[in-house]
């Protein structure tokens, strides 16, 4: 099984998880395409978007082994969205300025920065849609590029969330409760 | 209660029950040290070196199955206790480390004596703190204390940076028990599994039971033999899993593994059915995996999810604690006989018991292995042991048949030299008994014997035995099979061991004729007011035997050739 598998792993918000979380796969090999990290709708909790290339059982059931780790959805195995985002900048002149507005239009993406030889290309959607649009883009000439890595979300109305977790310790102190 | 973060440490350690715990001070924990002179309940034993400390609140707790706790300065003293912290991990053994740590303000300035120690102990410590306010101490204390001994125990550390130990807070012990919102109690199996399980057991006419550390660690002994009774299924033992079912029981095959007897090897490469109980397939255990029991179906009951398919695939996976998956799994299990597997299994035992050194007339020479077999006939077998790592380990696991769960204390996962000592101390002073015998090497002994201050210092009636054949005799083997006998950085120029003994006021005697091994053993027992130590001159080219080299099919042993053929 050699095939991309997206998890969600929902993990407390508090210093040092993401760095337990890397510590893991460097630790038990584990090969990851990327790994992305942010806010939710709780304070008390942050989101990793996972893409492990093999083993996300195992991947799985590790995290889990990690006692700041809520909960982990395999989402590949249900329908889901998944956005990626990418900054490109690319090299323009008068003859191919026209081509990149034109390529804009057709991945529905904005350019959000232009100057006399480069633009830059903002393009969200799921991983394809940015692989084919960086193709477009670099016979023109990519100067540079970031992408944020997917974050995904289960279709539907199931809520990836903790089993009746009520907190039963006394609040961190605000400056200690944010930041992985 | 208005208390200071360091009489909260101990108010919280008096809480969990903690009765001893074992230490080094220095700069960042002294606020703690000086509490402790108003807690006189919490013995303090003041070890020689900080690993030391480690591996006697590990063998405290594999001796009692309670938590075992060490203490140590920051920097230095933590670095020092990361063998300790590694060595239980891999044998999910339940230890506390209380770590000082410099004070919030100085944490990442490189301030004298600052080490990243949570940073350090990530990939060893089954969870770790570092305590910020001492607000939070308290209830840090106890998740601590409750993931360390729950589901699959480890070690858990705290560091407590010395501002926390000053500060002053209203102490508010949390007495209910922790709710962590991704930490799980085991699981039980569902019926679908027990079900899946149970036409496999009908089916099988080869099982083997594999009887692993899990065992002892849910208490299932009862419950294994009752299931291996039921069905005459042979039980064949981890290193980690002696003493989990009684080792001269009829059904019991002895260890698996690298060293384990010819029979259960065999038996596990011609079974039709392996039933892991507690074990997680380690490579000692398996050899070659693509070779590994090639006819048998897998029935896998772990408590820890992520050893389910790790390196054996299992057809039967469940995950749950033993005891109770076994509970729900015995009364549907039907009784069966095996007779034919029996017979076979009975041939290869003959063959074993031909090639035993136990049957050898020695003459002048002195084996480890009868020094063992001897030791276990001169203690009723009632002891409990703790060794170190190597040959003697080996013999040890061989030659000393345990009955009875927590009797066996030992690296395994890690292979650590230099535990048996330290673990020695600690499970003697948990058992609170003078018939803990710690046999050792004379290599790993040397890595950890400044620990004889501490054992004679708190006059810890520990038996030392020294397996001493001047080599690290285990690379020696290893030399001597693989790298055609170049034996390169093996030979060991050791200190006298009687004078060393004598040094620290511990009686001492040597023993190089295998006819004064039982009277000294006799004589060291008698001794119960201190430790004591007896050093066997042994034979300095023996090898252990079978061995499986690493990696090879686990049918492929090297066997002990049969005297005078």
């Amino acid at each position: 099984m050699q095939t991309k598998q997206t998890l969600v792993a929902l993990v407390e918000n508090k210093p040092g998880v993401l760095n337990r979380v890397a510590s893991l796969f460097r630790r038990r090999n584990f090969n990851i395409d990327s790994l992305t990290v942010g806010r939710t709708e709780s304070p008390e909790r942050s989101r990793m978007t996972i893409v492990v290339d093999a083993g996300a059982d195992q991947v799985a059931k590790h995290l889990y082994k990690l006692v700041n780790v809520i909960q982990v959805e395999n989402v590949s195995t249900v329908p889901n969205v998944s956005r990626d985002l990418a900054l490109i900048k690319v090299h323009v002149d008068a003859d191919t300025r026209g081509q990149v507005i034109q390529l804009c239009d057709i991945f529905r993406a904005h350019i959000v920065d232009t100057s006399s030889r480069a633009m830059i290309v903002e393009v969200t959607g799921d991983e394809e849609k940015i692989n084919s649009m960086v193709e477009m883009l670099r016979p023109l000439g990519i100067l540079e590029m970031v992408r944020t890595g997917v974050v995904a979300m289960a279709r539907g109305d199931d809520v990836l969330a903790p089993p009746d977790y009520e907190a039963r310790r006394p609040a961190s102190n605000g400056h200690r409760a944010s930041v992985l | 209660m208005k208390l200071t973060g360091a009489e909260i440490i101990l108010e919280c350690l008096l809480r969990e029950g903690v009765e001893v715990m074992y230490g080094y001070p220095g700069g960042a924990i002294l606020p703690t040290y000086d509490a402790m002179t108003k807690y006189p309940q919490i013995r303090h034993v003041l070890v020689r070196h900080e690993q030391g400390a480690a591996h006697m609140a590990d063998g405290y707790a594999r001796a009692t199955g309670k938590v075992g706790v060490a203490i140590a300065t920051s920097g230095p003293g933590a670095t020092n206790l990361v063998t300790g912290i590694a060595t239980a991990m891999m044998d999910s053994s339940p230890i506390v480390c209380i770590t000082g740590q410099v004070p919030t303000g100085a944490i990442g300035t490189d301030a004298f004596q600052e080490t990243d120690v949570t940073g350090v102990t990530l990939p060893v410590t089954k969870h770790n703190y570092l305590v910020y306010d001492v607000e939070d101490l308290a209830y840090t204390i106890r998740e601590a204390f409750h993931i360390a001994r729950t589901g699959r125990p480890g070690p858990v550390l705290i560091d407590i940076p010395k501002d926390v130990q000053n500060a002053v807070t209203e102490f508010v012990y949390p007495e209910e028990e922790p709710v962590l919102p991704g930490y799980r109690p085991p699981q039980e199996a569902t019926e679908e599994q027990i079900r899946a399980a149970l036409e496999l057991i009908e089916r099988a006419e080869r099982p083997v039971i594999l009887a692993g550390h899990g065992v002892i660690m849910s208490g299932a002994s009862r419950e294994v033999l009752e299931y291996a009774e039921k069905t005459q299924t042979p039980i064949a033992l981890t290193l980690l899993g002696k003493g989990g079912v009684p080792e001269t029981h009829p059904l019991s095959l002895g260890m698996m593994g690298m060293h384990g007897t010819g029979h259960a090897n065999l038996a596990i490469q011609h079974a039709d059915l392996l039933l892991a109980f507690g074990m997680r397939f380690d490579d000692r255990v398996t050899g070659n995996l693509k070779t590994y029991a090639p006819h048998a179906k897998k029935i896998h009951i772990d408590i820890d999810p992520s050893e389910i398919h790790k390196n054996v695939r299992a057809d039967v996976p469940i995950v749950g604690d033993l005891r109770a998956v076994l509970r729900q799994l015995n009364p549907h299990v039907k009784p069966q006989e095996h007779r034919e597997w029996w017979a076979q299994i009975r041939d290869w035992m003959e063959d074993a018991d031909e090639r035993d050194i136990i049957h050898w007339d020695a003459g002048e020479r002195l084996f480890a292995a009868h020094v063992i077999r001897d030791m276990w006939q001169a203690t009723g077998g009632n002891a409990v042991i703790v060794t170190d790592v190597g040959q003697h380990q080996m013999w040890e696991a061989q030659y000393y048949p345990h009955e009875r769960p927590h009797t066996l204390i030992t690296s395994g996962g890690l292979g650590t030299m230099g535990f048996g000592l330290p673990a020695a101390i600690g499970a003697s002073m948990g058992l609170k008994s003078s018939n803990v015998w710690a046999i050792v090497g004379d290599g790993g002994f040397q890595m950890t014997m400044t620990e004889l201050g501490t054992a004679a210092q708190e006059r810890v009636p520990i038996k030392i035995c020294i397996i001493n054949n001047g080599y690290l005799g285990m690379v020696r083997q290893w030399q001597e099979f693989f790298y055609e006998e170049r034996y390169n950085a093996t030979p060991m120029h050791n200190p006298d061991f009687v004078k060393l003994a004598d040094a620290y006021g511990i009686p001492a005697r040597r023993v190089t004729r295998r006819q004064d091994v039982i009277p000294t053993i006799e004589w060291a027992a008698g001794i119960d007011d201190g430790p004591v130590l007896i050093d066997f001159v042994v034979e300095k080219h023996d090898i252990v035997y079978p061995m499986v080299p690493a990696g090879a099919d686990l049918h492929n042993m090297i066997r002990r050739p049969i005297e005078g053929k």
